[in-house]
């Protein structure tokens, strides 16, 4: 099962490779990470879709809590959280197809971001799910470059991260 | 107060009370030495890296503080990793500082230059690279509080050598206030109800205790539950001493290598309660087993100890000294008698067989030994049959203290952890149990023990052997023996005159008393060589 799982951490150098060798050292696998500022300069936000069972992600929970750095872990349920991943992906298209490309965009609320003679490269901002249908429908066509931002995820409602509504 | 930043460092250990620091000098770490010399603070001058933790590892385990190891860069960082691994496997609290090259060559693969504080990463609690040297106050006082509360272990302190030189206004902090690092102390008070309840219930509790007990403090207040409530005793390796062995309640070792009276008790309780254990592999080899017959309460300080190698019914996060302390309020008397009858007729009388000419049975001679030395003795057993030989034979009296590298297993601890013992409780006689294998991985400490005069007394069981190796090739590999065999050793008691250090030859029964008074009686560094038949069992 995939867990999203958000850490606050201090914003110092090296915080970010005690947290991915915590990962590899206990074989934990990582799906995707995300990692930027949050509204105080010195703390990062990580945004971490892990695979494991219940027992795993408890483990994962409480190694990362141990962390000198880390200021806060939670693990989010799909419920409870907006989560999104940007995507940008170069796909082969010729003139001809270019119609049925942009038709797709227009009913995936995906955008045309930059067109060639022979390609289009589009940007599409969803969820994990929509992604994996979303490259599922312009494979076809030929995918010649793709890049992921990895999930970022924030909770429903008033509550945050270090605080309950 | 303005002032080096060398110096400011010195400054730092003296407000941490650091009397004794075990060390190995070179050129990045220069500027601490100098200001180091004129500090009041003994330098112990170990012969390899690994060993000046080991010997700051033996020294922290008596006073229960932080102890501190320094080193240089590079060779001499990497060559202390071993020690620091040992030290977070047993949860040690050594704070380690290590030289580094200048900040700006830092990344360009200069001279002696090692990555340590990513190399050290998995056998760390926490470390930092200091690059401002306006930071040295704050990261001493939050390395030797990170260190030395919560879950000890070791934290390192890379100090690049223009940092080192820098010139600061010195303020040491009175406090260290980490907004991410708040260790759970007390227990949950409705959980500790929760943990008495089933305590009171149980018809067969039994308490197995940890090295937790001990980094808690929480010696007196384990055995004072165990006497009021009359529950049972057994330990892990790392908890042993914390019961003297002629404790009725105590019934020694439990696991793989532990005694049958401890291993079947585990198996036949209701009631198991973990103080500062963590069911190791070497524990517990089936923890799916007792979960489905045993219900399982467990005190530690680390939330992640609790339920990753057994699921656990009651789970107590705490400091085991404030938790024990939180239960004996609630304590009263209980009658086991059935059941302790029971344990007791599980105790087996050893019996040992006769020793084959030249040679004597270790684990008497260890028994032996151990009732002849006094009862407050600190005992340090290496890795290999000799430990296993020292945990379940040395008779631990009132006031004695157990160590060894635990989780790790790392050959070569006894030697250095007993000079850090010595050298931290002066008082007490210490003593080392190695192999004739492990001893030839710190020897070169012989050397440290006799420039400090550092009075610790050595036994080495010479087997010829990597015996716990060999054992397992024996049974394992269809005795096909292989790189096992210590020809080529040296002639440990010449070896030892050359050291100046007073030795004899154990092989009967006549020399092995005249060793034990040797070791008991005399007040100086001694050696003596134990011969064990080549064949000997570990168990
Ligand atoms: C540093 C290190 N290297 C290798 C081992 C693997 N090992 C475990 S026990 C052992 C043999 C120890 O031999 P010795 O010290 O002679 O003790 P004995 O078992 O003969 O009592 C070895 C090699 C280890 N534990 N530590």
């Amino acid at each position: 099962m995939k867990h999203t799982i958000s850490v606050l951490v201090e914003n110092h150098s090296g915080v970010l490779s005690r947290i991915t060798g915590l990962f590899s050292r206990r074989g934990f696998n990582i799906e995707s990470l995300a990692v930027g500022p949050t509204q105080d300069p010195e703390v990062s936000r990580i945004t971490i879709i892990a695979d494991g069972d219940e027992h795993t992600v408890e483990q994962i929970e409480k190694q990362l809590n141990k962390l000198i750095e880390v200021i806060k872990v939670r693990t989010l349920t799909k419920d409870e959280c907006f989560a999104r991943e940007l995507m940008l992906v170069k796909v082969s298209c010729p003139a001809e197809k270019r119609s049925e490309i942009m038709t797709i965009a227009e009913m995936t609320e995906a955008k045309i971001v930059d067109v060639t003679l022979t390609t289009v490269t589009l940007e599409i901002c969803a969820r994990y799910q929509k992604l994996e249908r979303f490259i599922e429908i312009v494979a076809p066509y030929g995918i010649t470059e793709l890049v992921r931002t990895g999930t970022i995820a924030i909770q429903k409602g008033s509550e945050t991260m270090d605080r309950k509504k | 107060m303005k002032m080096k930043a060398c110096q400011a460092m010195v400054e730092c250990l003296k407000a941490e009370n650091i009397k004794v620091v075990f060390g190995y000098p070179g050129a990045a770490i220069c500027p601490f030495y100098d200001a180091l010399m004129d500090s009041g603070i003994k330098h112990v001058l170990v012969r390899h890296e690994a060993n000046a933790g080991h010997e700051a590892s033996g020294m922290a385990r008596m006073t229960g503080k932080p102890a501190v190891c320094v080193v240089t860069s590079g060779p001499g960082a990497v060559n202390l990793i071993t020690a620091i691994a040992t030290a977070y496997a047993d949860s040690i609290p050594i704070v380690c500082i290590t030289g580094q090259v200048n900040t700006d060559q830092i990344g360009s693969d200069v001279f002696q230059e090692a990555d340590i504080t990513g190399a050290a990463e998995p056998f760390v609690k926490h470390s930092y690279l200091v690059k401002d040297p306006n930071d040295i106050p704050r990261v001493f006082k939050e390395a030797f509080y990170i260190a030395g509360s919560g879950r000890p272990g070791p934290v390192l302190i890379d100090m690049p050598m223009d940092v080192q030189k820098a010139e600061i206004d010195f303020e040491y902090p009175k406090k260290a206030d980490i907004r991410s690092y708040k260790p759970t102390l007390k227990g949950n008070a409705f959980q500790v109800k929760r943990v008495m309840a089933e305590l009171e219930k149980a018809k067969k509790p039994l308490i197995c205790i940890g090295g937790g007990v001990f980094a808690a403090n929480a010696q007196d207040e384990v055995v004072k539950l165990s006497h009021t409530m009359n529950i049972p005793v057994i330990t892990t390796m790392m908890g042993i001493s914390v019961f003297s062995d002629d404790d009725p309640l105590f019934f020694g070792m439990l696991g793989s290598h532990g005694v049958p009276a401890a291993n079947r008790a585990v198996n036949e309780c209701d009631v198991l309660f973990l103080v500062g254990a963590r069911v190791g592999d070497r524990a517990v080899r089936t923890p799916l087993a007792l979960e489905q017959t045993t219900k399982i309460l467990h005190i530690d300080i680390d939330p992640a100890e609790l339920g990753k190698n057994i699921r656990v019914d009651f789970p107590l996060v705490g400091d085991a000294k404030n938790v024990l302390t939180q239960l004996l309020e609630r304590a009263k008397p209980m009658q086991h008698d059935e059941w302790l009858a029971q344990l007791e007729s599980w105790r087996v009388e050893r019996k040992f067989a006769t020793a084959k000419k030249g040679t004597v049975v270790p684990r008497q001679f260890i028994d032996k030994l151990s009732r002849r030395l006094p009862d407050n003795t600190v005992v340090v057993a290496d890795v290999g049959q000799n430990q296993i030989w020292t945990a379940t034979s040395f008779h631990i009296g009132e006031g004695g203290r157990f160590m060894t590298s635990g989780g790790m297993g790392t050959m070569g601890y006894s030697l250095p952890a007993a000079i850090g013992a010595k050298i931290a409780d002066p008082k007490r006689p210490v003593i080392a149990i190695c192999g004739d294998g492990s001893l030839q991985m710190c020897m070169m400490e012989l050397a440290t023990a006799v420039q400090n005069d550092v009075r610790v007394k050595l036994v080495v069981m010479t087997n010829k052997r990597l015996g716990m190796v060999r054992e397992l090739q024996t049974k394992g590999y269809n005795g096909r023996e292989t790189a096992v065999f210590l020809d080529g050793s040296p002639d440990f008691i010449k070896l030892a005159e050359a050291y100046g250090i007073r030795s004899c030859r154990v092989t009967d029964d006549r020399s092995a008393d005249e060793a034990i008074s040797l070791l008991a009686e005399y007040d100086g560094i001694a050696l003596v060589e134990v011969i064990v038949d080549e064949n000997e069992a570990t168990l």
